[in-house]
């Protein structure tokens, strides 16, 4: 079998004449890294009222910026899935800077990207980077939200009456610990008598399990709420159905809970993002490890709802003021877990920096719960 | 109130509150089943109607509307599969997933807009007013619609017993030749059956969106229309027992969260578990060996 190659002059002509312009384009690509293509994947619905939505609204402000293009991708699976995501929007769409923003995109599949494309950038939210074993062009960044929640906590001591407050956590890791315990410590910062009973619903998003959370609490006698799940709209709009307070998180949920909306912790991605974008088009590399809280500008309050007493904006106010000065330590020794378990001697604090947080692994006196 | 009260009024109301969607789903796919057919899209037909449901609702106002059209949407997506497996050659199961894949998939790409509004609600009838504690009073407020579930279960099981088109659904269930032989139309029964159950499952997914957990998102359903088509396993094709098998599983699912409410905080993942040992051990001690499932549709088989 033989196939004839006929490469007469015509055609060998007609195929130059159709790639010039390709190459053409090829020789103007560079000049087109004047617009710096950034790819956002999420993991849930860019509108769950939660995380997802606390970065694609940042993501939406960046879009607005010059030169800058966005790509997104929403719903995409902890799985090879995000892969071939992260491919397209590199082969595809020319992305140079990458943001997979759930926690299991990081490894193996984020890593096995950055050592396929080691001229693209990943920046992962939360991961945990670090120098010698992770490549170069990836990095992670994060917010200290516990200092959100503490002050969620202050609030909220000031509006129960019951002395019950109630946390619907998803699962037990170090992040939502450490949420749990903020809360807690704020709110045992002004009454000690006050306890917080969690209850994990052992996945991140499952609303009719968060809505039996929350009418347990209710059931509890549990009269301020609050939560660490992916999307809290079900948790707040169940709350404010059974005429509880509520404190928000990930991002603002006052629209859910006109009546009972106390204040919330949010994300302010924008902070990052912006920061990281306008490094690119000075042609730097942005941070391999960012992190920051409220007086980095990572993490903010809502505004205090029309249930909000001006004693608790007060002492809100007060207290934020000196987290705002940097240094501010919710754990200080002697700290004991609700085991009785001596977490911290005294004499030792852990300002919201502090690494030993990230791997969190109790539960702080006066909070009512279990990790298994 | 002590420790073991709260956890059976919230197992009360938690029967009260899940069960609803899984009663309607569960009715829907017995109706279909006793006509001798699979409809495993009743899953994507109640994502779908979890959705319409909601939209119509917040669109117009009422609720009640927003019920209509999620069971009409439901009969509409249920006729569709009923029409294609009414055709040569067609297989049950494999159509039921097409048809759970495109509803679910429909219904997130219509339902994009209506994640972030706050639509009208279906109202509860509050039937604990004479009790003093207001947990009670609470795991009471009852959703209308699941009283409409208990006398459409009731009414099913007569019609199978009592009536005409009961006893020729019945027959074309069992045995399509007899059925061929009286001269029924036993394509377009089945075609009717698979309709109005999908319609059922239709009004079990508005109740997810208007009564509880009350909000559209697009993680809603947990696999609700797949359970049911395993309680109607359990129920043993029995309208009634439906209502026996969704009240067990609501219950069931509402042990972990009471439970570590009152301070049993460990094995939360067991607890969870609940609703899906209890219908395992169910099924393996009432199932004797030897036989075939009693009370199974005899025109009913995987395979076709």
């Amino acid at each position: 079998m033989t196939t004839r190659h006929d490469l007469s002059r015509r055609s060998l002509l007609q195929g130059v004449a159709l790639t010039a312009p390709a190459l053409a384009l090829g020789v103007t690509g560079p000049a087109r890294a004047a617009t710096t293509t950034i790819g956002f994947i999420y993991v849930g619905p860019k509108d769950d009222y939660g995380y997802n939505q606390a970065h694609a609204e940042a993501a939406a402000v960046l879009k607005k910026m010059k030169d800058i293009r966005l790509v997104e991708e929403e719903k995409v699976a902890e799985t090879a899935d995000v892969e071939r995501t992260m491919e397209s929007m590199i082969r595809l769409d020319g992305a140079s800077l990458i943001f997979p923003t759930s926690f299991g995109y990081f490894d193996p599949y984020m890593l096995r990207m950055a050592a396929k494309y080691p001229k693209v950038q990943f920046r992962h939210c939360g991961g945990l980077w670090t120098k010698d074993k992770h490549p170069m062009n990836t990095g992670s960044y994060f917010g200290y939200i516990g200092m959100g929640q503490y002050l969620n906590g202050v609030v909220a001591a000031h509006a129960t009456k019951t002395k019950k407050l109630g946390f619907v956590a998803a699962k037990p890791i170090p992040q939502v610990l450490v949420n749990i315990n903020s809360f807690a410590m704020g709110a045992r910062s002004v009454d000690p008598s006050i306890t917080v009973q969690v209850i994990f619903t052992g996945e991140w998003s499952m609303p009719v399990k968060e809505a039996e959370a929350t009418n347990s609490l209710a059931g509890q006698g549990v009269d301020v709420v609050t939560c660490h799940v992916d999307g809290p709209k079900v948790v707040i709009e169940t709350a404010e159905r059974r005429g509880m307070f509520t404190c928000g998180y990930h991002a603002d949920q006052s629209r859910l809970a006109p009546k009972g909306y106390l204040t919330g912790a949010e994300w302010n991605w924008i902070k990052v993002y912006s920061d990281f974008a306008e490094g690119m088009k000075a042609g730097k590399a942005p941070g391999n490890f960012v992190r920051g809280g409220l007086s980095d500008g990572f993490v903010k309050m809502s505004a205090y709802g029309p249930a909000v007493p001006a004693a608790a904006k007060a002492r809100a106010e007060a207290v934020k003021a000196e987290i705002m000065k940097g240094g501010f330590a919710a754990f200080t020794g002697p700290l004991k877990d609700n085991k009785g378990t001596t977490v911290l001697p005294a004499g030792k604090a852990l300002p919201e920096t502090a690494v030993e947080l990230e791997s969190t692994n109790w539960l702080v006196e006066g909070v009512i719960g279990a990790i298994a | 109130m002590d420790a073991i009260t709260t956890v059976l009024v919230a197992m009360l109301g938690g029967a009260l509150r899940v069960s609803t969607p899984f009663l309607f789903v569960s009715l829907g796919e017995c109706l279909t089943e006793r006509a001798g057919r699979i409809n495993l899209g009743n899953e994507g037909v109640m994502v779908f109607g979890a959705m319409i449901a909601y939209a119509t609702s917040y669109e117009t106002g009422s609720p009640w509307l927003g019920v209509l059209v999620a069971a009409g949407c439901g009969m509409l997506i249920g006729g569709l599969h009923g029409l294609v497996c009414g055709m040569r050659g067609v297989n049950d199961v494999a159509m039921g997933i097409a048809i759970m894949l495109a509803g679910t998939g429909l219904a997130f790409f219509f339902g994009k807009p209506y994640v972030q509004p706050s639509a009208p609600l279906l109202p509860n009838i509050p039937l604990g007013g004479w009790a003093d504690s207001p947990q009670l009073q609470n795991a009471l407020a009852v959703s209308p619609l699941f009283f409409l579930g208990l006398a459409g279960a009731f009414a099913m099981a007569w019609m199978f017993r009592a009536t005409r088109m009961g006893l020729r659904i019945r027959i074309v269930g069992e045995s399509e030749d007899a059925a061929r032989a009286l001269g029924l139309p036993v394509e377009r029964m089945r075609f009717l059956a698979t309709a109005a159950g999908s319609g059922l499952a239709g009004i079990g997914g508005a109740f997810l969106s208007l009564c509880y957990p009350a909000s559209w998102n697009e993680g809603l359903s947990s696999g609700q229309g797949l359970m049911a088509v395993a309680l109607v396993v359990f129920a043993r094709w029995n309208p009634v027992h439906c209502i026996t098998a969704a009240l067990l599983f609501g219950a069931a699912g509402a042990l972990g969260p009471s439970l570590q409410t009152i301070g049993i905080t460990w094995g939360y993942y067991l607890f969870y578990a609940a609703p899906y040992a209890v219908t395992l051990a169910i099924l393996v001690a009432t199932v004797q060996p030897g036989r075939t499932l009693k009370g199974m549709p005899g025109e009913l088989s995987i395979g076709r």
